[in-house]
């Protein structure tokens, strides 16, 4: 028991090395890397990658994938934008009706995929097309925005002294990850979730709603994508239908970096935060340098994604044995 | 309804009502003319453009889904492969050895795909995902991230030239096309494939080695992809580290699922998946007629495939056959 606690423990614990071993390693080649400035900019730069890798982590969990988030996004800071650019919405307005068309996208997915059977990669990648699609027909360039109380809202936060600030994003990010954690492991909905990815036959069998779990899992999702796409549009005061492309292999990256098996059923919250944090720190660690060309980070969360899926390989099968 | 029978039958159908679309909404879409020894026409341009990407990854794509996987690398293969041949003519290399780098690194990229997910065990969406996203990098990386445009004739007239009236890529991808299909029915292939996507636990007590055969076919689908780069940077006479193949997965998941090669693996139809092909280039080509921005073009494309997927859900199928009366059209 408690030794497959401990190995079941282990690709947590090598994130959290992986993690100290990048921030140490970085501190020493560049100046000024460790310090509190950097950590808030690299909370501040990753935190939509942190709110779509939660949902995606719930994803997972239940045993599903969804690809479209990187799209929804998109959508997202198009949609904000215009309507609040073009059509003059307030911005409240504008955020919580792109939040709620999120929502819907995931859970319609999520309705397509229990109800039909196909598949989550095939239903998702198909939406990730759409909602791309449909940003473009919003706006087929970027948009700024312009509005008091937006930039009023992105230059808000906790003071930490020095003059650093918590802001918005990262707050969002942190809240959201909190809520997440309770959720995933003190509520009966989160023992759905890992019920349903680690068996859908036994959850059904034990009567748990899988129907209802799932699409709401899906829900959630989208929801989280489109608080990404706010984030998003509150650090950056624009939208853009391109932002975001490669964002599901990032946030899929973060998840299983942070010890989530792909297969579904295992996995934590708290890794997935780890998992953001080591991939804001290779992007932090590129723009130190600048001489670096950008399509390392690409490489570079590739071959994480792909050695930290070898080490669950490892341990699944020691634990086996 | 027996779904195998009408595999070709139903992408000819919706390509004809397409086709009767177009002839009613834009005059001189089946104009052919005859210039300079060669045929000019749109229907010429579906068949070209339909040969270059989508018919020849939907011939790699095929298979890898009958084995009850799926590729989504292909897109960036393309992209490395063009690269790869563009570097490589610039700097000297004779045609023949341009191309042949470019698609060796992309065969290999391919068998690595495979590797990962025979031996490895990965799942093919996150094997292929990975690689879609390290291919992409590794295209900017031999670029410089930059547009490699070249002036070489013979790499230009791969896709551009013509042979009796018609462009090269058509008979290229055909005669592709016509041997690997009559390759795989003629020899015991075509079945492990099958067995492989049906059931690979039995395929493998039976004695067929499906590790060997998901590793052959991931490597054929990066040999197609790669072939489809060349073919892409040859027709703009440059390679675009960012541009080329981009989206293009969706192009052949889509060729391969409408030509009635169900997602799960099993039972595969080459020529419906050339038929496939066809079809989403008319749409493509319609949507371009009808002024819908290229952005934009996804969207109905992933309507009609989310469509076909529905049409092939056993649910749905149980739900219309329940009935007495057959569903309205």
């Amino acid at each position: 028991m408690n030794r497959t606690l401990a190995s079941r423990l282990l690709p947590l614990l090598a994130t959290a090395l992986v993690l100290v071993g990048l921030f140490a390693a970085a501190g020493a080649t560049y100046d000024h890397f460790l310090s509190l400035r950097v950590v808030l900019n690299l909370f501040k730069d990753r935190a939509f990658l942190g709110v779509v890798a939660v949902g995606m982590t719930f994803v997972i969990l239940s045993g599903g994938i969804d690809l479209s988030v990187g799209a929804v996004m998109a959508f997202t800071t198009v949609f904000i934008a215009s309507m609040m650019g073009t059509h003059g919405w307030p911005a409240p307005a504008a955020i919580a009706v792109a939040v709620a068309i999120g929502t819907t996208f995931g859970l319609f997915q999520g309705w397509i995929i229990h109800h039909f059977r196909i598949p989550a990669f095939l239903v998702t990648l198909a939406g990730m097309f759409l909602a791309r699609g449909m940003a473009f027909v919003v706006s087929p360039g970027s948009i700024e925005i312009r509005d008091a109380f937006y930039d009023d809202l992105g230059e808000r936060g906790v003071p930490l002294g020095d003059g650093l600030l918590l802001t918005v994003g990262p707050l969002i990010f942190l809240l959201l990850l909190a809520t997440g954690m309770v959720v995933a492991h003190g509520t009966r909905f989160g023992r759905n979730v890992y019920a349903l990815g680690g068996s859908e036959t036994s959850a059904a069998l034990m009567g748990l709603p899988v129907a209802g779990t799932r699409i709401a899992v899906y829900a959630l999702c989208g929801g989280c994508a489109a608080l990404g796409g706010v984030i998003s549009t509150l650090a950056l005061s624009s939208g853009d239908p391109t932002r975001g492309t490669g964002l599901e292999l990032d946030a899929i990256a973060a998840t299983v970096i942070g010890g989530t098996a792909l297969t579904g059923g295992r996995g934590w919250l708290f890794g997935t935060f780890l998992g953001v944090l080591i991939l804001g720190t290779i992007k932090m660690i590129l723009d130190f340098d600048g001489s670096l060309d950008p399509a390392w980070l690409r490489l570079a969360s590739g071959g994480l994604l792909l050695a930290f899926i070898l080490l669950q390989k490892l341990v699944a099968r020691q634990s086996v044995s | 309804m027996n779904p195998s029978r009408s595999t070709v039958l139903w992408p000819l159908l919706a390509l004809a009502a397409l086709l009767a679309f177009n002839a009613a909404a834009s005059p001189g879409f089946f104009q052919l003319e005859w210039k300079d020894g060669r045929l000019f026409g749109t229907l010429v341009d579906i068949f070209n453009q339909g040969a270059r990407v989508p018919m020849l990854l939907a011939l790699g794509m095929t298979l890898v889904i009958a084995t009850g996987g799926v590729d989504l690398s292909v897109g960036s293969l393309m992209a490395v492969s063009g690269a790869v041949a563009a570097t490589q003519v610039n700097a000297g290399a004779p045609v023949a050895q341009a191309v042949a780098a470019g698609l060796l690194l992309a065969t290999a990229l391919g068998l690595v795909n495979g590797l990962l997910i025979a031996r490895v065990g990965l799942q093919p969406i996150i094997a292929t995902l990975v690689m879609m996203v390290a291919g992409r990098g590794l295209a900017m990386l031999l670029t410089d991230s930059q547009m490699v445009p070249f002036q070489n004739r013979s790499l230009t007239w791969l896709a551009n030239g013509s042979l009796a009236g018609l462009p090269v890529p058509v008979f290229i991808v055909l005669l592709l096309a016509g041997i690997t299909g009559w390759a795989l029915r003629h020899s015991a292939a075509g079945l492990f494939i099958e067995a492989t996507g049906d059931n690979e636990q039995a395929s493998r007590l039976a004695g067929i080695r499906t590790g060997g055969v998901r590793i052959a076919v991931y490597a054929f689908s990066g040999f197609c992809a790669g072939l489809s780069g060349v073919l892409e940077a040859s027709n703009i006479s440059a390679a675009d580290p960012a541009r080329i193949g981009d989206t293009r997965e969706l192009d052949a998941i889509f060729a391969v699922v409408a030509g009635g090669t169900a997602l799960t693996g099993g039972r595969f139809s080459l020529a419906g998946s050339v038929a496939g092909a066809l079809l989403l280039q008319t749409l493509t080509l319609t949507l371009y007629n009808q002024n819908v921005p290229p952005a934009v073009a996804p969207v109905p494309k992933a309507l009609v495939i989310l469509a076909v997927c529905l049409l092939h859900s056993p649910r749905l199928r149980a739900r219309f056959s329940r009935r007495p009366q057959p569903a309205a059209a």
